[in-house]
């Protein structure tokens, strides 16, 4: 319907182009709507109104208040390692991106090992973290960085089991095929919501968001940057710009993390088959068997093209969803002890996620 | 280049993408803001207090041993998932095996906890 043909330099671009929209424009609309506006009414306040009607710039102004900021490097800080910090922070969220798929040719890159890649690059940035609180020479910010990286550790551990009941139900790691598997898949013969993970892995999509709010360090899970204590962790050194991209890298991931669990549990770009038979021209082309086409190691090929334009909105939708349950539940619960966070993560998650996989796999065998 | 190597230089191009990003706005940073450092200026801040003694402090080892336990039982999600892709081709037999490594694992957290490592005294 629209093929066009690109060179791979012109496609390389555009991906490039589509990165930097899709790691930045849905991280400041997040920040706009929940972090600024709904936590003002959960706290009955108005929250920011002077900027722009309703409040709505209110962002632009404070990126610009940012960029007017001396920037400060402590003179006892490691200045090579300080100032590479944010680099690997932010490495780590635009790599994250890489593999999310938005329609059935609207990837970045379609990995045979996609949501493995995923996992292993959003530990990345514990590192980008342990830089900086060693780096800047204080004690607040060497005691922030060290519970971070304790706290990331242990709480990537459930975040990578949790995904492996997907990957077991969906028999593959593609994230592609995952989208597929639950659009093709049926609910004790019925198949016309398909088998949306969330309702087959319900332990492992709560151990998921679980594992993402402290992977993101958001409340109850914030003792890393706990201000109460440690002043702000390991950022309490950065000023200007660079204490930003922390921030901009925290609320990226929140929304990239919250992209693939919409993948993994929601079902990812794609719509209930039942309504796809409803609206004309959204009905998938078929192999010879009666499947879905596929072409080239993408499972989705077969499905209508105006998915690469409906896939897009319907994944910001459900990252929508899923990043307010991350802000409603930031915005609700008091903080955990560090001991009761470690206690939490070895001895609640794993268990249970390990259990998760076990049963998940007999029930695979069984039926 | 085979197509299989193309799709992965997209990650070394998003990896310069992200540099690019980071430099690009701390660069348009440094064309907007004021830089006149003062020694005070270049203490650290800490809690606002002048601080007292050197930044590098020790620190608990627990943070160590708790990395530990992270490289055994990341160690085994390496091995969970190439498994838990082709369980439907390994059938009872796969499955058995499975549960066995994640038993004998499973006794290694068991006996950490035991050992009391988990608790944060």
């Amino acid at each position: 319907m629209f093929a066009v043909e690109l060179a791979y330099w012109q496609e390389t671009i555009l991906k490039l182009l589509f990165a930097f929209v899709a790691v930045l424009i849905p991280a400041g609309a997040t920040v706009n709507l929940y972090l600024f506006k709904m936590v003002s009414f959960m706290q009955s306040r108005l929250g920011p109104m002077e900027a722009g009607p309703y409040g709505s710039l209110q962002l632009v102004a404070e990126v610009g208040k940012w960029a007017q900021k001396e920037d400060i490097v402590p003179a006892r800080a490691d200045e090579f390692v300080y100032k590479a910090s944010p680099y690997v922070v932010l490495l780590s969220t635009f790599l994250l991106v890489l593999v999310v798929p938005f329609g059935p040719d609207a990837f970045f890159a379609n990995f045979g090992t996609g949501i493995f890649f995923a996992m292993a690059v959003s530990s990345v940035s514990v590192i980008g973290i342990l830089m900086a609180g060693w780096a800047s020479a204080s004690k607040y910010s060497l005691l922030g960085g060290l519970r971070a990286a304790g706290q990331l550790i242990a709480y990537e551990l459930p975040l990578v089991l949790a995904v492996v009941g997907v990957v077991i139900q969906a028999g593959s790691l593609n994230l592609q095929d995952i989208v597929m598997a639950q659009h093709n898949g049926e609910i004790f013969g019925w198949g016309a919501i398909g088998n949306p993970f969330i309702l087959t892995q319900f332990v492992g999509f709560m151990i998921f968001l679980i594992a993402v709010q402290a992977e993101l360090t958001q409340t109850p899970f914030d003792m890393p940057i706990a201000e109460s204590e440690l002043v702000s962790g390991y950022m309490t050194e950065y000023s200007g710009f660079r204490f930003l991209l922390f921030f901009i890298g925290e609320f990226a991931t929140a929304n990239i993390f919250a992209f693939l669990g919409a993948t993994l549990f929601l079902g990812g770009w794609s719509i209930p088959p039942f309504l796809m038979d409803i609206i004309p021209g959204l009905a998938p082309e078929l192999d010879a068997t009666g499947a879905v086409l596929s072409e080239g190691g993408n499972s989705a090929a077969g499905m209508s093209p105006w998915f690469n334009l409906i896939g897009p909105i319907v994944m910001l939708v459900k990252m929508l969803a899923l990043t307010f349950i991350v802000y409603w539940v930031r915005f609700t619960y008091p903080r955990f002890r560090e001991d009761q966070l470690q206690k939490f993560a070895w001895k609640v998650l794993i268990p249970i996620s390990l259990v998760n996989i076990a049963v998940t796999g007999v029930l695979k065998v069984v039926f | 280049m085979s197509e299989f190597l193309r799709e992965y230089l997209l990650v070394l191009l998003f990896g310069l993408l992200a540099i690019g990003v980071v430099g690009g706005f701390i660069g348009l940073a440094a064309a907007l803001r004021p830089d006149r450092p003062t020694a005070g200026k270049l203490e650290n801040y800490e809690s606002g207090v002048d601080p007292v003694g050197g930044g590098w402090s020790q620190s608990q080892i627990r943070y160590y041993i708790f990395a530990l336990l992270f490289v055994m039982f990341d160690v085994e999600a390496v091995f969970i998932f190439p498994w838990a892709t082709r369980l439907e081709a390994y059938g009872m037999f796969g499955l058995v095996e499975m549960v066995i490594f994640i038993f004998i694992l499973a006794l290694g957290l068991a006996y950490a906890w035991r050992k009391g490592v988990l608790r944060w005294a």
